[in-house]
């Protein structure tokens, strides 16, 4: 299959839907005026703007005036994070994450450890699962937010995040939560989950990249980082990405408009994919929950080879996908949720993601369960680790 | 970020296997890194007339492997002891840096792998030589300066 072109890698980014860049394309020609001029195309910028809003408001369950539109999720959690820390510092000084986060709330708590804050990082099972109560048991006077991600990236895991969210309030303490992937994956409402802070990235839900938005619970209190004009009601300058809004605010009323069909779809894709693997390769691992997991997101560590290798293959055979090898993340450690679920290093190098989308269909699932054996058994003969434990009688 | 030859060794790698009753057989690398690349080597009379590898690891994991034998073959022992990690890479038209960890490892390979011939032949002293650490180590360290 010389022109396959097979992308399974969805929880990277998602090509824009066309209906998404349809909407955006006259804010870069006709309809270009900047949101804060008083003239025709600046009010009219301004007015798509807050249409946008109000789409990203309907789809969290939020009041409009709570959604700010950020540059990108990572902002987002740069935002919420160290807004609320530096706020609040004169209560406490003390965050609650877990082990698990993204790298954009982990390195921001690791920055702020580094500026006087103290974090828990809460250890995760063997799911990658954080339970409510260790939550609740790490809580102390001085805890001023605690932000754990809703799914995770890697491993697909689902946290409790409405159980966290009540302990957070009957505490009286901020929580924020990274949704990144849940978003246009998972219901949302942030008034039934208890939740103050919440970010999200348009290029997870087939919008464009470069915006994202932040939900703040009116009465949170928080700094601002980017001082200048007075876009987003004074909170976060910056002449807006009008485009990109529109995108996002498009791209989000489609997703939650269709989101049980797609959970459907992907859930039947993930899990022929996991039980067809499971059966027909041996030596392999589901990592992160089997069921409470992100509808398209499969996982497995194959022991004896490595990610990257796996990887080239599969590319060269059409098919895009991740790994959690240090090999592809171009340093030192395999990935840190992997080793936060207790993988040995060398099983944690040998990991395949696939994240099914729109776009994916039971053929490709076929095709992957066509290539992916030859492959895994091929690096096997390769590999000095295989034979070693051949030999030593391993099942 | 790979070259066309350092995707061909990989793609269609040179002597994987392993050589019953070698004369010579050296295991560098460790699991936690991500590298382990076992070479094997047929010797006579000094010179080097076979040799196979084993590698669990990256792209350029198995590249270098594959090319460090084909360029250790034929070659006498001193001659295959001269061999650096620069040559196997630039055997290969180049690594991008953050993985000439995996050349060093090609090279520590073969020096394991006839030291390990010394050793069988009570030509060396000490028991056993390093682990073969790949230094990725370096790699990662100089390529975060280099964006400093």
């Amino acid at each position: 299959m010389k022109d396959t072109f097979i992308y399974l890698d969805h929880a990277a980014t998602t090509p824009v839907k066309p209906e998404v860049l349809e909407a955006m394309l006259p804010y870069f020609t006709d309809k270009f005026g900047n949101a804060s001029s008083i003239y025709s195309i600046g009010r009219e910028s301004k007015k798509a703007i807050e249409e946008a809003r109000d789409k990203v408001a309907m789809a969290l369950g939020a009041q409009p005036k709570e959604i700010f539109f950020t540059g990108s999720g990572t902002e987002a959690d740069n935002w919420a994070i160290k807004g609320v820390a530096y706020a609040n510092r004169q209560k406490g000084n003390h965050i609650i994450t877990t082990a698990i986060e993204h790298h954009a709330v982990l390195h921001t708590c690791q920055y702020l450890e580094s500026d006087g804050f103290e974090v828990t990082y809460l250890p995760v099972d063997e799911n990658g699962m954080v339970s409510p109560e260790q939550v609740r048991n790490a809580i102390k006077p001085n805890t001023t937010l605690i932000t754990i991600m809703f799914a995770n990236n890697e491993i697909g895991t689902i946290q409790p995040i409405a159980e966290i969210g009540k302990i957070a309030k009957e505490k009286g303490i901020y929580f924020h939560t990274d949704a990144v992937q849940a978003v246009g994956n998972l219901h949302i409402n942030v008034d039934e989950m208890n939740i103050d802070l919440l970010s999200l990235s348009a290029h997870k839900f087939y919008g464009p990249k470069g915006v994202g938005a932040l939900y703040i619970r009116k009465g949170t209190k928080t700094i601002s980082f980017l001082h200048g004009g007075a876009q987003e009601r004074g909170r976060r300058a910056s002449t807006e990405n009008v485009a990109g809004i529109v995108g996002l605010g498009k791209a989000i009323e489609i997703a939650t408009q269709n989101i049980d069909q797609y959970n459907k779809k992907l859930i039947e894709l993930r899990d022929r994919t996991i039980d067809e693997v499971l059966k027909r390769i041996p030596f392999v691992r589901l990592n992160g929950h089997r069921h409470k997991r992100l509808p398209g997101n499969v996982n497995f560590s194959f022991e004896f080879i490595e990610g990257e290798s796996l990887l080239l293959m599969l590319d060269m055979k059409g098919i895009a996908a991740s790994s959690g090898s240090a090999c592809t993340s171009g340093s030192l450690d395999p990935s840190h949720v992997l080793l936060a679920i207790g993988l040995p290093h060398e099983i944690a190098h040998g990991s395949l993601r696939l994240t099914f989308g729109e776009d994916n269909t039971q053929e490709h699932v076929d095709y992957l369960l066509e290539v992916l054996p030859p492959i895994v058994e091929r690096l096997r003969e390769m590999s000095p680790l295989y034979e070693s434990s051949l030999l030593a009688g391993k099942k | 970020m790979y070259s066309e030859k350092v995707m061909d060794h990989f793609m269609n790698p040179r002597n994987v296997g392993e050589i019953e009753n070698a004369d010579g057989v050296g295991q560098v690398g460790n699991p936690k890194c991500g590298d382990i690349m076992k070479m094997y080597l047929k010797i006579e009379n000094d010179v080097i007339i076979d040799a196979k590898f084993k590698t669990f690891g990256c792209g350029a994991a198995v590249a270098t492997s594959s090319m460090a034998t084909e360029l250790v073959k034929g070659k006498t022992i001193d001659e295959a002891l001269k061999i650096t990690n620069q040559a196997v890479a630039d055997a290969l038209d180049g690594l991008p840096p953050i993985k000439m960890h995996c050349s060093n490892l090609a090279e520590e390979a073969i020096k394991a792998a006839i030291d390990d011939y010394k050793r069988k032949k009570g030509l060396l002293d000490d028991e056993g030589g390093c682990d073969g650490c790949c230094r990725r180590c370096d790699d990662v360290q100089q390529h975060l300066e280099e964006d400093e």
